[in-house]
């Protein structure tokens, strides 16, 4: 903690690297720094500009872009609120820059890890062999929380199951990225990475071109010709809806957002309805049929009929209309068994046993709560450990050991011990750091990577990501949800 | 367009509409009151309120608090401030499809008079968000002509102004018109600024103020937008474009009901309509404007799925 008063600031001492004068590595990697001082090649060229930079015209870009991204209606509203009030994603000025070799490894391992985890899906909707082969205990595919059993037999578009994915990915110490997280289901955030971009490219022009960074505006297509080639046979003028649970929706934003650059309908439940298994929206021109749905609400809200009698936000009959091959979703449903956090400790195998190969990007170490022997070693020493419910997202039922108080760790331990197979634990990891403008300094504070992988006639990954920042400083939480952040990511050029 | 988009727009503008009416016809009456004449004040009120909310008795209402009651109160259906939040929600949930600049207009609105934070017995204060909404729905109706393409989705927003309009001024008429044996100059002047009709009414028939020729000016003038003739020549217009778009649908039934009302106050003489029963001759037209509203639900907005698969 910087617990001295600020200094005043002798004048020589402007070239000197003021602007960093508060940074101080911490023994994670540091995305900038090789060691206090020296700058990695990438980030040579922004390390010159914000040596050249004074910290009022660095708050004066940082207002800048705050001001871009509130006329631009980039922001989300906040719950519990009948006022209206709408607040700007949080988000850092600095870009975190990844070079062309890292992003050849990141592509390559993203590349494999979804295509198997694709065959994955299908495998365990359909033959289960990878169950037979006793690869993949049964009882854990079948206890996951996101199996539905209704896809039991499915015959998916394409046999695609995951169109949309967002990995997180994290840097340990020693510089390698390794896998956190797969998010297979309802992946959310990528409208920040295309708005912040174009924010960026406003603020630091010179600098943008003089890395030579990679282009990633061709994301709305991307996604459109994926969704389209899910239309059912004989569709050749699909159309293609978005749908979003409606506008008291914390992502409002991002559906509005990305149904607007794609050109396609954003509909709510009750603007569709399905009749003799086919789906309509109702137009003031008609009944239109609807034959693509990407869909912004989970699997349990989708269809009354079949999943929560009670949600208001899907529509009846939509399942049946799947089932029967006229309409398509994206992503399939039940992709949540393939991301659930005890599946997760199996992807490894799960890539050795559908493509032979051993996984480019490794896993963490993942040690699972219903194993009683490794179960006991995690209750032991919890304040080593970060514990996190298996069907969870967001950042929330999570705890992490070496941040938690007593009372926090005892509560754990009994939950681990009520619902074993619900917990997963894994060492606590310290992220990478990235170089934030924060309070008029430069600060290091921690980070993850969130690419965008789309599966359509084949894999793309558009180059770039969310990076998400853990603003508040020494955390390790970089989730919206939890005060985090976001980072516009340039990857360059060859 | 989605029917939902559709219908939230339409009703966007129709509460709009009715809180720039009734900001109208509050701000007359109040300028009304201040003078003394054979109507005491409490008719005056009374005569506001059951203009803008049709079907309310004496009983219903207590003068002193009619002010408070037609801007801010917050349980009435017909308060301003209701209009304003119900068109703003509207809104909200097309933020799309409307521009940014109406939006933005109208949630500074709604936020400007949200947070004026009245009391029942602030009457300047009252009269503040009466000249708010006022010279705010005039900036709304411009940045509406001028921001968004005038596709359907305009279309729908015209017809719910208008729609609202011409229900709106019938019932104003008849309530001036049900009691004007009391009604002096002044009242008569109250009624042309309801209508924002005062000075065009002058330039057209001069100042003398003449109840038949004031009847005609509100009803049967097809030049000036305050007028019941020119709101459903506006409502024809915008249904004929909606119905141009959609080729294969039953828009028989709006068409001969908008043909109707059209000729209602097309082709009759203001003497007719005055020695005759002009509360008949109004409650007429009002109704016929929800039928309106009723089959054109049916048409665009609700139709039931047996029509939409015929044909």
């Amino acid at each position: 903690m910087a617990s001295a008063a600020p200094k005043m600031e002798p004048p020589d001492d402007q070239s000197a690297g003021a602007a960093f004068r508060r940074y101080e590595l911490n023994g994670s990697y540091d995305e900038m720094f090789r060691s206090a001082d020296v700058p990695r090649k990438q980030y040579r060229q922004l390390y010159t500009q914000l040596l050249n930079l004074g910290p009022d015209e660095l708050r004066r870009s940082k207002q800048e872009a705050d001001q871009s991204f509130f006329n631009q209606g980039i922001t989300f509203t906040v719950y519990g609120s009948d006022k209206g009030t709408e607040r700007i994603f949080p988000h850092d000025l600095l870009p975190r820059i990844i070079t062309a070799a890292e992003w050849e490894t990141i592509e390559r391992g993203l590349t494999q890890r979804i295509t198997a985890l694709n065959l994955f899906l299908k495998d365990v909707y359909h033959d289960a062999k990878i169950i037979e082969d006793g690869v993949v205990p049964a009882k854990i595919v079948y206890t996951c929380k996101h199996y539905r059993r209704e896809m039991r037999g499915i015959k998916v578009p394409r046999d695609v199951y995951v169109s949309v994915v967002g990995t997180d990915l994290i840097r340990t110490p020693e510089g390698n990225f390794v896998v956190l997280e797969d998010n297979l289901r309802v992946p959310s955030g990528v409208s920040y990475m295309l708005t912040s971009r174009r924010v960026m490219k406003h603020i630091f022009p010179a600098l943008f071109r003089k890395c030579r960074v990679r282009p990633i505006e061709q994301y709305s297509q991307v996604l459109l010709s994926a969704l389209k080639s899910l239309a059912p046979e004989g569709r050749t003028e699909p159309t293609v809806v978005l749908l979003t649970p409606g506008s008291y929706n914390s992502a409002y934003f991002e559906h509005t957002y990305l149904a607007r650059q794609m050109g396609i309908e954003l509909v709510e439940g009750r603007d569709l309805l399905v009749h003799d298994n086919i789906v309509y929206m109702r137009t003031t021109f008609g009944l239109q049929r609807v034959d693509v749905i990407y869909r912004r609400i989970d699997d349990d809200y989708l269809d009354p009929l079949v999943f929560e009698g009670h949600s208001a936000l899907g529509a009846v009959g939509l399942f049946n209309a799947y089932r029967a091959g006229n309409v398509a979703f994206a992503n399939a449903l039940g992709t949540g068994v393939a991301d659930d956090k005890a599946i997760y400790a199996y992807v490894p195998k799960i890539i050795k046993y559908y493509l032979d190969q051993d996984p480019i990007l490794e896993n963490v170490e993942t040690l699972l709560m219903s194993d009683a022997a490794q179960r006991d070693h995690v209750c032991q020493k919890l304040d080593e450990y970060v514990v996190k419910a298996v069907g969870e997202s967001g950042g929330y039922g999570m705890l992490i050991g070496p941040h938690s108080t007593e009372s926090q760790r005892d509560d754990f331990r009994a939950r681990i011990l009520a619902d074993p197979r619900n917990y997963i634990a894994q060492p606590t990891i310290y992220l990478s750091t990235a170089p934030c403008f924060v309070d008029g300094t430069i600060e290091p504070r921690h980070v993850d990577l969130r690419p965008y992988v789309i599966y359509g006639d084949n894999i793309t990954i558009v180059p770039g990501a969310l990076t998400r920042v853990a603003l508040r400083k020494g955390s390790l939480v970089v989730n919206s949800s939890q005060g985090g952040g976001s980072k516009d990511t340039w990857v360059l050029q060859n | 367009m989605l029917s939902r988009v559709a219908d939230s727009l339409y009703w966007m503008s129709r509460y709009f509409e009715r809180a720039d009416n009734a900001s109208r016809v509050v701000e007359a009456t109040y300028g009304l009151i201040l003078n003394p004449a054979k109507f005491s004040a409490d008719e005056r009120w009374f005569r506001a309120v059951s203009s803008l909310a049709r079907g309310t008795t004496s009983s219903d209402i207590d003068p002193q608090h009619a002010l408070f009651l037609l801007v801010a109160n917050p349980e009435g259906v017909f308060s301003i401030m209701k209009c304003i939040s119900g068109a703003r929600e509207n809104a909200r949930q097309v933020r799309e499809e409307i521009s940014s600049e109406m939006w933005e207009q109208l949630n500074r609105l709604f936020h400007e008079v949200n947070g004026a934070d009245l009391q029942p017995d602030d009457d300047s204060g009252a009269m503040r968000v009466v000249n708010l909404v006022r010279e705010g729905a005039y900036r709304f109706h411009g940045i509406t002509d001028t921001t968004i393409n005038h596709g359907e989705g305009w279309h729908f927003i015209q017809l719910g102004k208008y729609i609202e309009r011409a229900c709106n001024l019938s019932i104003l008429l008849d309530a001036y018109f049900s009691v004007d044996k009391n009604a002096d100059d002044l009242d008569w002047v109250g009624l042309l600024s309801s209508c924002a009709a005062f000075e065009a009414y002058c330039k057209v028939c001069t100042a003398e103020l003449r109840p038949e020729r004031i009847a005609d000016f509100i009803l049967l003038q097809p030049e000036f937008p305050y007028s019941v003739r020119y709101a459903l020549d506006r409502m024809h217009h915008a249904l004929t474009s909606i119905s141009n778009r959609s080729l294969s649908r039953r828009t028989g039934k709006i068409e001969r009901l908008i043909g109707r009302l059209r000729s209602a106050v097309t082709y009759v003489q203001i003497g007719e309509v005055i020695r005759g029963d002009l509360h008949m001759y109004l409650a007429a037209i009002i109704d016929q404007c929800r039928e309106l509203h009723a089959a054109v639900h049916e048409v665009y907005i609700e139709y039931p799925i047996e029509v939409a698969f015929e044909s």
